[in-house]
């Protein structure tokens, strides 16, 4: 391990916001809500995925990418084929023209499974999909662009343009895709019935373990020495780059980390909801997981997972209670978060909440300033 | 694909798409003209911009209508004041905009972004709350009905040619506010030197509101244009958001001349690719062919080396 | 100076380089020895932070060579070129402003410079003592754990300094090293310069003369692109040309 002990790999902050948040997932949130509800909240953690890569890519890497609904229904999708192909049984498909394709395929005149279909027969494969091709598609694009020191508003743009091909793509190759439907009717994983309360229980388990250990592999990096040659490329590239460090494969790194975040986070969305479409793929819903990080705010891995929860949850209650209003609602939340809240709800956290509580772990662990100015001139002085 | 078509056929295919490309191409050009000073001249990304133009075909529509009930004698030459009302509304209300949020992230460029975008989402509503979710359409005067018969096979539509009169009108006035007005030249000068520009006694914020006034006024003619090639929508903006993006970044970000030279290029070759492998296949193509250009060149195809 | 003509530590020859036309540096040669204190002075726009830029590979030259320790730099990317033992402080000081001065040396430790290796590094005992003493010599051992914002316009300079050193480069180049520095932390930045000459070689581009005359070795004075003149700091002093277009102002 790269640390020296463990408070530099979590202080004490760290380790009370990701009990706190475990707790609200694991013990809150089970017994509160009812498993539709549980459920919803499950989905709404796929996106936390996404939001725990761009405090990543954005946040630290300084990339903002408009396209992460790319790598996300890359996971997704991934993960609808395999269980769309688990559907299409030739006895299940009996009745079409060729039994033994998906059912879209059939309609559009298909009659071979397409090649790129193929290796989603096998679940090992499948599940390596969902983390590599999002992460290799990113390799790509990065390399393209930020060995070229393409960075900021143009990789904005340009990111946010691969989302509207990759919708549109979609959209257009229904016999591939499934078209504007996306990939529906996905039943079994292995044999078992995903569609029951039990399997929503798990899966809701699942995804929160997997949430953790993304959060964890975030952790780490921030507070690797990857966290604190991030920010100083932030305070100035030119310097990190004229340190001998390749500023290119920071961002490169970063940004395929996020991307395979995201490509989990689509994965346990199809599981939970049951289907796939292009509507979690393209321009809007991009922004919208940016805006998920903005929320919660840009710095913190744990604020990340909240503002996926906030707002996903603020778009379903509004949305329920005053249809017409909702999107006044959410542009305004974005208006104000940008220009009031530049650090999100953990930067609220932080300037109102964190010294109080620190004074009450003090009071309850002793202090631990004095403990780590020790430590750190015991690493000085060794 | 061309082998099933006789000779003749190919070309009046060509000319009829590459008419109807101009079409687009106007409107590309308005919307990227105004998002290029914005975006080029500010490095504010305008994400409300596709919402602006529409603001500006409801204007159209509204006087259109206002002209069909209380003047309808002159009823043939609303667009023009229509035109021009558009313009007055989306400037007017741009230039709210950027007093009550924009100036505030001068120094954010990506959370302008966001900003914007929450701001398209409330302009998106508003419309709907106003006009109602269905589409709305203008009745096209008289004198823009028609056709131009050019040979047996093409035919030109009148109101296309009107469209792109407007579009080149306003890239000439542009031009010469932006390369011959005083304005034109604070304009530069804040752009090149903010501070400097403010000590010789430039009004830098004074500057900064009327240029992403006018970005947004002509984003309104725009919107007057977008009424006679297609109904309005609220959510019509949004569609064209990213293909105009990628219009002034492929142009260069910073010339006028790129950035029509650009908006020529991609619409041209999504309307001829059109007509061979369907609307959304060309529209991949032409993207996909721009982003890759754009990787390889990111300044844009019309940029000057600068020692920086 | 023990250095001989045929070991020079950097060897530039035609050098040039044009921006749309415009030669900001014209056919420049000039040769520079081991352990010297090369300053090189000239009028605004004359080239000087653009020949820096060429030889640490930010900018790209147009003809001519850049030979360093015999090996040719043109061709290099910016961080083989630092890896190769070039380092370069920049004009504005630019240190991490987020960061500790710990931190900031800490990432400058030319040490595990990949991503893997920088996520697998750790703080042992050997990295902390480089950085306690590169620290001692640029006078922030009080300050290590200071964030770099906090420090003063000069401590910022001397952190930049430092962050070279600890790269532990065979050639320093600094581009206006005592800018915004008071009259004290000149006199220790001419002391800590002399230091380092010791063991590194070092180019330095200054306006200050009092400064130059104290730690030069050698002056190279630019004018357009051009070498105007070359020798010793009294030397270059009295040069008519150099007083006509650089000293006279």
């Amino acid at each position: 391990m790269p640390f020296n002990s463990f408070r530099d790999f979590m202080s004490r902050q760290d380790v009370l916001a990701f009990a706190v948040l475990a707790v609200l997932l694991i013990v809150i949130l089970p017994l509160t809500l009812d498993v539709m509800r549980l459920n919803q909240a499950g989905k709404f953690l796929a996106f936390g995925f996404v939001a725990i890569g761009l405090v990543l890519c954005w946040g630290y890497g300084g990339i903002l990418s408009l396209g992460q609904g790319v790598f996300y229904g890359l996971g997704g999708y991934a993960m609808a084929m395999f269980l769309k192909l688990e559907a299409s049984t030739p006895e299940n498909t009996s009745i079409q023209s060729t039994p033994g394709i998906p059912d879209f395929m059939d309609w559009n005149r298909i009659t071979e499974l397409p090649w790129f279909w193929v290796p989603f027969e096998s679940f090992t494969l499948s599940l390596i999909a969902i983390v590599v091709v999002p992460s290799i598609f990113a390799y790509l694009i990065g390399v393209a662009m930020f060995k070229r020191r393409v960075s900021g508003v143009y990789f904005a743009i340009i990111t946010q343009s691969i989302a509207a091909i990759m919708t549109i793509l979609i959209i257009g190759q229904q016999g591939f895709t499934g078209g504007v439907n996306g990939i529906t009717d996905l039943r079994t994983l292995l044999g078992w019935d995903i569609n029951t309360d039990f399997a929503d229980y798990v899966l809701y388990f699942v995804c929160v373990a997997l949430l953790f250990v993304c959060l964890f592999i975030g952790q780490f990096i921030l507070k690797s020495k990857v966290g604190r040659v991030l920010v100083a490329m932030r305070g100035s590239e030119d310097r990190v780059r004229f340190s001998g460090y390749d500023v290119a494969n920071f961002k490169i790194f970063v940004f395929c980390t996020g991307a395979a975040f995201a490509g989990i986070g689509g994965a346990m969305f199809t599981l939970q909801e049951g289907f796939m479409s292009p509507s979690f793929v393209g321009v809007v819903p991009s922004i919208e997981m940016v805006i998920f990080c903005a929320v919660g705010g840009r710095l913190s891995l744990v604020g990340a997972v909240y503002g996926a929860l906030l707002v996903n949850l603020a778009k379903t209650t509004f949305g329920e209670a005053f249809p017409e209003l909702w999107l006044f609602a959410m542009g305004l939340i974005f208006i104000g978060v940008v220009l009031g809240l530049p650090n999100g709800v953990a930067g609220l956290y932080n300037s109102y909440a964190a010294g109080p509580v620190d004074k009450v772990l003090d009071r309850l662990f002793g202090s631990e300033n004095s403990d780590g100015l020790k430590l750190s001139q015991q690493g000085a002085t060794s | 694909m061309f082998s099933d078509f006789t000779a003749a056929e190919l070309t009046a295919i060509f000319a009829m798409q590459g008419f109807a490309g101009l079409i687009l191409f106007a409107v590309f050009v308005l919307m990227a003209l105004g998002l290029a000073i914005i975006f080029g001249q500010m490095k504010v990304i305008n994400m409300a911009h596709g919402e602006f133009m529409i603001l500006g075909a409801y204007v159209t529509y509204l006087t259109s209508n206002a002209f069909a009930q209380h003047l309808p004698d002159i009823f043939g030459y609303y667009f023009l004041f229509a035109m021009v009302l558009a313009f007055l509304a989306a400037a007017a209300l741009g230039a709210l905009v950027e007093w009550g949020m924009i100036r505030f992230l001068y120094h954010r460029p990506l959370d302008t972004l966001l900003a914007t975008w929450g701001l398209s989402l409330v302009m998106q509503q508003s419309y709907r709350s106003l006009f109602g979710a269905r589409e709305v359409g203008v009745v096209i005067p008289d004198w823009l009905r028609g056709s131009y018969k050019i040979t047996d096979m093409v035919e030109v539509p009148i109101s296309g040619l009107f469209v792109m009169a407007v579009a080149l009108a306003a890239t000439v006035i542009v031009g010469l506010l932006m390369y011959r007005s005083r304005w034109g030249k604070q304009v530069r000068a804040v752009v090149q030197d903010r501070p400097m520009a403010g000590a010789v006694g430039i009004n830098t914020a004074r500057v900064d509101r009327m240029t992403f006034a006018l970005g947004c006024g002509i984003a309104g003619i725009a919107g007057s244009a977008f009424t006679m090639i297609s109904s309005t929508g609220p959510s019509s903006g949004q569609a064209y958001i990213v293909d105009t993006f990628l219009v002034v970044v492929f142009g260069g970000a910073t010339s006028l001349m790129g950035t029509v030279a650009s908006a020529f290029t991609i619409s041209q070759s999504q309307s001829m690719l059109e007509f061979f492998i369907g609307g959304s296949m060309a529209k991949v193509m032409t993207l996909l062919a721009v982003v890759i250009i754009l990787m390889f060149r990111p300044q844009g195809l019309f940029t000057l080396k600068v020692r920086r | 100076m023990n250095a001989t003509n045929t070991d020079f530590v950097l060897a530039v020859e035609g050098l040039t380089v044009s921006f749309d036309g415009f030669r900001a540096v014209d056919d420049l040669s000039f040769y520079v020895d081991r352990n010297e204190i090369r300053v090189v002075i000239g009028p605004n726009g004359a080239g000087k932070t653009t020949v820096l830029d060429l030889i640490c590979g930010k900018t790209a030259a147009t003809q001519g060579s850049i030979k360093f320790m015999n090996r040719e730099l043109t061709k290099l990317s910016e961080p083989d070129i630092v890896k190769a033992g070039v380092g370069r402080k920049f004009q504005t000081p630019s240190v991490y402003t987020d960061l500790t001065v710990f931190e900031n040396l800490e990432i400058s430790y030319p040490n595990s410079l990949s991503v893997f290796k920088s996520l697998m590094f750790k703080r042992d005992a050997e990295v902390i003592r480089h950085i306690e003493e590169t620290a001692a010599r640029i006078y922030l051992s009080e300050l290590l754990h200071t964030q770099a914002d906090l420090l003063s316009h000069g401590q910022k300079q001397w952190l930049e300094i430092g962050m070279l050193l600890i790269q532990k480069p065979q050639l320093l180049m600094l581009d206006e090293p005592v800018a915004g520095m008071s009259v004290a932390e000149r006199t220790q930045t001419a002391a800590l310069l002399r230091e380092i000459a010791k063991e590194h070689t070092m180019i330095v581009i200054e306006h200050d003369m009092q400064f130059v005359a104290e730690i030069a070795h050698k002056v190279t004075v630019l004018h357009q692109g051009k070498i105007l003149a070359e020798g010793s700091p009294e030397k270059v002093k009295q040069d008519p040309k150099v007083i006509e277009v650089y000293l006279g102002h």
